[in-house]
């Protein structure tokens, strides 16, 4: 089984590469258009976060590399849950100097705020990666396995602490009580990294971190992870602790938890930009994904490096966006609902 | 000891030429971030992030580091000369460093201040060097009702004892926590207060306020006896350090006091702010003077200072320790981390000891090359008042309205400047303090937010606040601060009255 | 909010202050201070009612959100809904110290601005409000250059040969520092769109 993964993900990764080969001969071949000047590159996100770190080291790259002529300038607008960010990039209809940076909040913000906005006011360039979350405890909690935890969260409530309010951290939580019927205390706080810490002082019972934010705790003794809401496990082969690699833990439909959830790192342009820009923002990010650096920030993080453009990326938005939907109606997150 | 031995290894990675270089680039940088105000250490830090990426790990953290030093000291300086903060944690040096420039005191205020920040950042880098394990899991024991003891303390020790009366005081704290709840609640995602408006979303940055609270309406009230500051013509030259040096060590008891404090608050982390307005009551409490605080004492400088800057640097050891970075810029930093591909957290002292090591000594090193940079511009920066108010007034006009722009990069929020320009302006002139507004505005969403996870931990159940010994503790002592001047006003009284 | 807004604007231009203060003045205050102004009792009040108002906005913005205490802690309107009150309580406070405080408390009757004073502050406030109202059109560095250059030529005297070079001087510098070694983009208009950024 885990056999046929891996042969199934290295095809996979052959195509993408080949795939991107042939995009990138014909992006090189029709450049039409490049910026004329810089671009501004929007985090609708504060500075230091996930989404912030991966837009400076885009931004890094680009220039180490040389990959374009114009400086990227990066600008955080993290206003209402990023909503400030994102109507910026809606109102620059026809702008080609601008991309903005996406995590989950592109659904979950104007659902939560009623905030006049949506991922189809943008034009999608494409999906960079997805982000993993795990289910952690606390190494010195009795619960050893999936099945344990969901017991004592049936038994009594227990108090999950997450990143932000009504964001992905909470639907993760909402989908949690959905599928097992144990209700948790959601606890928000302010960053991943504290959030972390916030278990392993004890303060909380469990987290649903990045596995970027918690690795160091796990390596050394303090939190273990219980599993992975990804379809599949994680790629990581290197042992992160005496025992354990990232590839070892079960995803939490092995572990008997039907919940998944991926957050996406995208990009996006300004409405209503002309094919030519679209295709060369492609080219570049594509060039980027090549990188040395970049392989580097996607192992240490334990991404899901799946790439979409174009249609199918498109398709995965309309996706995504129907389920959080469902999943923020059910926990009565959306905006009007209290 | 085995650090020492580790230590002296940091600094031969430190003292290498280039890294000297790129230290001294490193703080002069700084100091010029820390001027500008908006443009903070947390921004400037980002900005410059993807050009250490050709740099070495320990080269890049040395050079990012002593930025963050740099604008630790350079925040002091439009605070001293200006009224204006250029950082969140230079509000409580305009408290008397501002009116100390008034008097023609400019060199002597900002030399305490530099050598202040020098003493915290030194005694916080100590603690780091010998106790940094320990003091990592004190860090761990701090949960939301811990947090909100801490804030309840910084509180307690300010408020109580200002001169303004007691009502107008209450009047613009409230108003301080209300304009602090604007915009989108973190604990429930709601939006407050933004009646409907695009733009008040966002909230009302603590910075957008301070500038125009302090900067405007201190140029407006300035020039109303004619178009000029209150001016001064003191002889500044480098003398003016070696007579405020002469001077300072009559108050080691306050920068001993000031530097716990801030490495109290860097590691818990509550982070510089809280540590200098703390730092400044209790000062104020416990001094002869307190009375004479607020029109040019140089303590009322040398607390918030030592504390600020303590606090500053023993926030980065949580963040190396834990991952958790005590400051907005430590989180920057975090960021650079991740991106060297270090992880920071308890792995990080055991795998990457060339690193740590390096870091720790470059702080030795970052924070006295610093101090020298900045005393030997003392007379230089006290120069700028001489320049003519039609000059520098329309300078400070321009570096406050780019400073408000790029706290959040919004056009509304120099509107916004200019607004609280008018406010700053009217209430001063009408006898309302404007710190405990400033204070309430800083902290106050923090707390709110301690407060509320505390109670989601304990279903609703008050006493969670004095269940641990930690909080409890705390909290006791926030009480005790809060009673000490209502016990002060029924003493002398019933004294008064039992002579009467 | 915008009471203050209206406020500080009323205290900036020339204004009357009202019949009832005047005479009051009259009665009380020695003459040098019954210069035509605002009157610091007329502020007092106009201070006190924005307070008030901003409690009042604060309270019923609470209401809407739910101003309760539910199971797990407060609601989201809980602590601006008391904070709210408790503003107007002190506005309430406030205002009612100043009325009762009549004829002997001396410091009410001073002049708040005087009409002199009010010609000064205006020389620099006005030109000012123009500077942050031109910033979305002009951008900020066109806006700098003009503020500078007349700061210059209308409160320092300089001649308009060197005073309009200091301020393009100033915006260049800035544009220097911040479009293109620090990479941080400030507002832009029609300008340096047309030279490309």
């Amino acid at each position: 089984m885990q056999g046929m993964v891996s042969r199934r993900q290295a095809m996979l990764g052959l195509g993408s590469l080949a795939g991107l080969a042939a995009v990138s001969r014909q992006a090189v071949a029709q450049r039409s258009w490049e910026p004329n000047r810089p671009v501004q590159f929007v985090v609708p996100a504060g500075t230091g976060g996930g989404a912030d770190q991966m837009a400076r080291v885009i931004q890094g790259i680009v220039s180490k590399h040389s990959l374009m002529r114009q400086p990227i300038v990066v600008v955080n607008k993290a206003g209402g849950a990023g909503a400030e960010g994102f109507l910026e990039a809606k109102g620059a209809r026809g702008n080609p100097h601008l991309l903005i940076i996406t995590l989950s909040n592109l659904f979950t913000t104007p659902m939560a705020t009623g905030v006049p906005f949506n991922w189809r006011d943008l034009t999608p360039i494409k999906m960079m990666a997805l982000d993993e979350f795990v289910l952690w405890v606390n190494a010195q909690s009795p619960w050893q396995t999936v099945a344990e935890f969901v017991a004592a969260a049936k038994a009594g409530r227990l108090r999950m602490g997450g990143t932000g309010s009504r964001q992905e951290d909470q639907i993760i939580t909402a989908a949690l009580t959905r599928a097992t019927g144990a209700q948790f205390t959601y606890v928000p706080f302010r960053g991943g990294g504290e959030v972390a810490v916030q278990l392993v002082g004890r303060h909380v019972d469990a987290t649903v971190n990045n596995p970027i934010e918690a690795v160091t705790h796990w390596r050394s003794g303090a939190l273990r992870p219980l599993c992975v809401f990804d379809g599949q496990r994680l790629s990581g082969m290197d042992r992160m602790t005496e025992t354990m690699a990232w590839r070892d833990i079960p995803t939490c439909r092995e572990a008997g938890l039907d919940v998944e959830y991926l957050m996406l790192r995208g990009i996006f342009g300004a409405p209503g930009i002309t094919a030519p820009q679209i295709a060369f923002y492609v080219d570049l990010l594509n060039r980027v994904r090549e990188t040395p650096e970049w392989r580097e920030l996607m192992q240490q993080g334990a991404f899901n490096t799946t790439t979409l453009t174009g249609d199918e990326f498109r398709g995965w938005l309309e996706r995504e966006e129907t389920r959080h939907r469902a999943l923020m109606q059910e926990a009565g997150f959306l905006a009007g609902q209290g | 000891m085995e650090e020492v031995g580790l230590l002296m290894q940091g600094f031969a990675v430190a003292l290498q030429p280039d890294n000297l270089l790129l230290m001294m680039v490193g703080v002069i940088l700084g100091v010029l971030i820390g001027v500008l105000p908006g443009l903070g250490g947390a921004n400037g830090i980002a900005i410059l992030l993807p050009l250490t990426f050709a740099m070495s790990p320990v080269s890049a953290v040395i050079m990012l580091s002593c930025i963050y030093w740099g604008a630790l000291f350079g925040g002091a300086i439009t605070s001293i000369l200006f009224n204006i903060p250029g950082e969140p944690w230079s509000v409580a040096t305009t408290f008397d460093g501002y009116p100390m420039a008034q008097q023609g005191r400019a060199g002597e205020a900002l030399t305490a201040a530099f050598t202040s920040s020098f003493v915290g950042a030194i005694v916080a880098v100590i603690m780091i060097t010998f106790v940094a394990p320990v003091v990592a899991g004190f860090a761990l024991q701090f949960g939301p009702p811990e947090f909100f003891a801490v804030m309840f303390l910084s509180f307690a020790a300010f408020v109580g004892m200002g001169r303004g009366k007691p009502m107008k005081t209450l009047a613009v704290m409230l108003l301080g926590f209300l304009l602090a709840a604007v915009g989108m609640d973190a604990m429930t995602g709601q939006l407050r207060m933004t009646f409907g408006q695009t733009e008040m979303i966002r909230g009302f940055d603590f910075l957008v306020a301070v500038i125009g609270l302090f900067g405007i309406s201190e140029i407006l009230s300035s020039i109303e006896d004619g178009l000029r500051f209150k001016g001064q013509k003191a002889r500044i030259d480098l003398k003016v350090v070696l007579r405020t040096w002469a001077e300072l060590p009559r108050y080691w008891l306050i920068a001993a006091r000031s530097s716990l404090i801030g490495v109290w608050m860097g590691i818990t982390p509550a982070g510089a702010t809280p540590a200098s307005f703390m730092s400044y009551g209790v000062a104020r409490r416990l001094s002869k003077h307190g009375k004479d605080f607020g029109k040019g004492r140089i303590e009322g400088v040398v607390a918030p200072e030592t504390a600020a800057h303590a606090a500053g640097t023993s926030a980065l050891l949580p963040m190396l320790t834990l991952g958790v970075p005590g400051s907005p810029t430590a989180a920057v930093l975090l960021g650079g981390l991740i991106m060297w591909g270090l992880q920071p957290g308890p792995m990080l002292f055991v795998e990457q000891k060339e690193f740590v090591w390096g870091l720790i000594a470059s702080m030795y090193l970052g924070n006295i090359a610093g101090l020298i940079i900045v005393l030997v511009a003392v007379p230089w920066f006290a120069a700028i008042l001489r320049v003519p108010f039609s000059i520098i007034a329309s300078l400070i006009l321009v570096v406050c309205a780019i400073g408000a722009y790029t706290v959040n990069n919004a056009e509304f929020d120099i509107v916004l400047m200019l607004i609280f320009g008018v406010i700053g302006y009217v209430l001063k002139k009408l006898d309302y303090p404007l710190a405990p507004l400033v204070l309430a505005l800083v902290l106050g969403d923090r707390t709110e937010e301690a407060f509320r996870q505390s109670l989601l931990l304990s279903d609703g159940n008050l006493a969670i606040f004095f269940h641990g010994w930690l909080s409890g503790s705390i909290m006791a002592l926030g009480l005790a601060m809060l009673a000490w001047p209502l016990i002060g006003a029924i003493w002398p009284r019933r004294k008064a009255a039992a002579a009467a | 909010m915008a009471i203050q807004q209206i406020a500080g604007r009323e205290a900036d231009g020339p204004m009357r202050a009202p019949e009832g203060v005047a005479t009051a003045e009259g009665f009380v205050v020695p003459a040098r201070d019954s210069v035509a102004g605002v009157s610091v009792r007329t502020m007092e009040i106009l201070t006190s009612l924005g307070f008030a108002m901003a409690g009042a906005a604060a309270i019923w913005d609470s209401l809407r959100l739910g101003a309760g205490w539910s199971g797990d802690g407060p609601q989201s309107g809980y602590f601006p809904f008391w904070i709210g009150a408790l503003l107007v309580l002190a506005a309430a406070a406030n205002l009612l110290s100043v009325a009762r405080a009549g004829a002997p408390q001396r410091k009410a009757e001073e002049t708040f601005l005087s009409l002199e004073q009010a010609r000064t502050v205006a020389t620099v406030f006005i030109p000012t409000c123009l500077y942050v109202a031109a910033i979305p059109f002009t951008g900020i560095y066109v806006a700098s250059a003009v503020l500078v250059a007349w700061f210059m030529v209308r409160l320092g005297g300089f001649s308009a040969t060197r005073a309009v070079p200091a301020g393009i001087a100033t915006a260049i510098v800035t544009f220097v520092v911040f479009e293109i070694w620090f990479l941080v983009a400030l507002p832009k208009g029609p300008i340096e769109d047309f030279l490309g950024y």
